[in-house]
């Protein structure tokens, strides 16, 4: 590293001419690739991968770093399950895994071999609705709608949950079979953040859903 | 992200001799910790070794009476299992407490112990910070620190340790079982199990290298009520400001064990013997020594009114 040259000859550069604009900007990306070549990373890793997505068999070969997420949206273009925040923090990405949801943006797509997917579009389809995606149109359950995939797949996993007696933090006697209730659907859908603010609608769209399945 | 290779692993001895021997390897199971922080490249393995086909997620009765809970349990199922919301009631609350219903489906049992001690400057990699690049500093003394532990810290750090799970754990005095690399197993009281950040804040476990987590031991159950009380500032899906696990009986005896105060769960077993004369002698031994910043002074107070809510709650 020959930082403090480069700064003394961008400086007087400075000093000398306007050409030195060229010189500042060229000194973070001279900078930019010593570091790259110091830390020299190793060549992407491919991996076959086999598994079912929405009841169909699919095979790809991705880079191990490939989310399930990226491996829907950019390798399956199942574009309807949405990249959020890309942390877990926001359930745009959830998707249904064996029968349970998950952040597909923190899971490895490699992770995954034989496994059972479910997306959106493996829900419904725009001439066939599932219940939950009818409830959330009905009730209009979103604004912008870019949660609104990961919304639904996690309200049909929270009905399930219920139903197969899973506690949750708000379960008063926690030794019985949990209750149908407006608390209960709005403690489990905390993983699923809408920005818009359509909570009260995708509660009562749930809510209904629940109660025609009861 | 940098790029790695990937292995799924056959047996957990293997699995460890695989890590001893392998530079740059890492465990994986649900990956909600590791993948979040490998992103963000303050976990750079170069080799992970996919732990998930290890059949170590089943929750078997010990002949002591307790609960061997295999290392891949996932959280929604260790909080759901029967046994556990009848017995351990305080572990089910602690579980549902933490995080949200998609990450519990993956997380596991191991996973939930192994998470990292974090803080908003850990995350910030523009940030200097003891715990990911050891020597260069803690931006967070001094910065922003309400979130962040006010007793058993160090100048090197003051992190707090983010899990819920792990407060029960710590009360139940658990027991953490592990295979090592060159086969041999042990047990490892919860109590030993976490670190003080002391001068060495990046390392948080007592666990040698390619050491693997293969179950959690539960000794019988404790009887008596069950608590697990989180104050957080929002009602779901954030970690605790401070929480409160506690395990009463009828006579006002108990234990206590507190998270989001330090950097592992906290627990005074001295101040366990103020419990019947209530939460001020108790909080003042379970906190004595404490060193709060000026923005998380009021986790004490938080602390003691949190335990005195939960005892008002046992004697109701």
């Amino acid at each position: 590293m020959d930082r403090p040259s480069d700064f003394d000859l961008t400086r007087r550069e400075m000093l000398a001419s306007g050409a030195a604009v060229m010189a500042v900007t060229a000194a973070p990306h001279a900078a930019e690739a010593e570091t790259q070549v110091t830390h020299s990373a190793p060549p992407p890793v491919l991996a076959e991968i086999a598994f079912k997505v929405n009841g169909k068999p699919r095979t790809l070969k991705v880079d191990t770093r490939t989310t399930l997420l990226d491996a829907l949206r950019e390798h399956l273009h199942l574009t309807g399950t949405k990249k959020g925040c890309d942390h877990g923090q926001c359930g745009a990405c959830t998707v249904i895994v064996d029968g349970r949801r998950i952040n597909s943006c923190l899971s490895l797509a490699v992770m995954h071999q034989g496994d059972s997917i479910t997306t959106i579009e493996g829900l419904g389809t725009p001439g066939n609705l599932h219940p939950m995606q009818a409830a959330f149109v009905k009730h209009d359950g979103y604004q912008c709608g870019y949660c609104t995939p990961g919304q639904i797949c996690s309200a049909v996993a929270v009905l399930d949950e219920i139903r197969a007696g899973i506690p949750s933090h708000v379960s008063g006697d926690i030794t019985a079979a949990p209750r149908m209730s407006t608390d209960e659907i709005r403690e489990r859908m905390s993983g699923n953040i809408c920005r818009c603010g359509a909570y009260s609608n995708i509660v009562e769209a749930i809510t209904e859903v629940a109660g025609k399945r009861a | 992200m940098r790029p790695f290779s990937y292995q799924r692993a056959a047996s957990p001895a293997e699995a460890a001799a695989l890590a001893a021997r392998t530079p740059g390897a890492k465990f994986i199971a649900g990956g909600t910790n590791l993948l979040d922080l490998m992103k963000l490249e303050i976990e750079t393995p170069a080799h992970l070794i996919d732990v998930n086909g290890l059949a170590l997620d089943k929750i078997e009765a010990t002949p002591e009476g307790g609960l061997r809970i295999g290392a891949l349990v996932r959280n929604t199922d260790l909080a759901a299992d029967k046994r556990v919301r009848r017995d351990y009631a305080v572990l089910s609350r602690a579980l549902l407490a933490g995080a949200s219903g998609q990450l519990r489906n993956k997380a596991t049992t191991a996973g939930n112990l192994l998470q990292r001690t974090r803080c908003p400057y850990f995350y910030d990699t523009n940030q200097p910070c003891n715990k990911r690049k050891p020597g260069s500093g803690c931006a967070a003394i001094g910065g922003f620190s309400r979130g962040l532990a006010v007793i058993g810290a160090s100048e090197a750090c003051i992190a707090t340790h983010p899990s819920d799970m792990a407060v029960a754990m710590r009360l139940l005095d658990a027991q953490v079982e592990t295979v090592r690399p060159d086969g041999t197993t042990r047990s490892i009281p919860i109590a030993d199990f976490h670190r003080l950040p002391g001068n060495t804040p990046a390392i948080e476990t007592s666990l040698a290298p390619g050491e693997l987590i293969t179950a959690v031991t539960l000794p019988k159950p404790l009887g008596g009520q069950h608590f697990y009380h989180k104050v957080r500032d929002r009602a779901s899906y954030a970690f605790a400001l401070v929480s409160v696990a506690a395990v009463v009986q009828k006579d006002g005896s108990g234990r206590v064990a507190l998270g989001g105060v330090a950097h592992k769960p906290w627990r005074v077993e001295a101040a366990e013997a103020h419990l019947p004369q209530g939460a001020k002698p108790t909080a003042a031994t379970l906190l004595a020594g404490a060193h709060p910043t000026h923005d998380n002074a009021f986790k004490l107070p938080l602390v003691e009114r949190t335990l005195g809510a939960v005892l008002a709650e046992a004697r109701a």
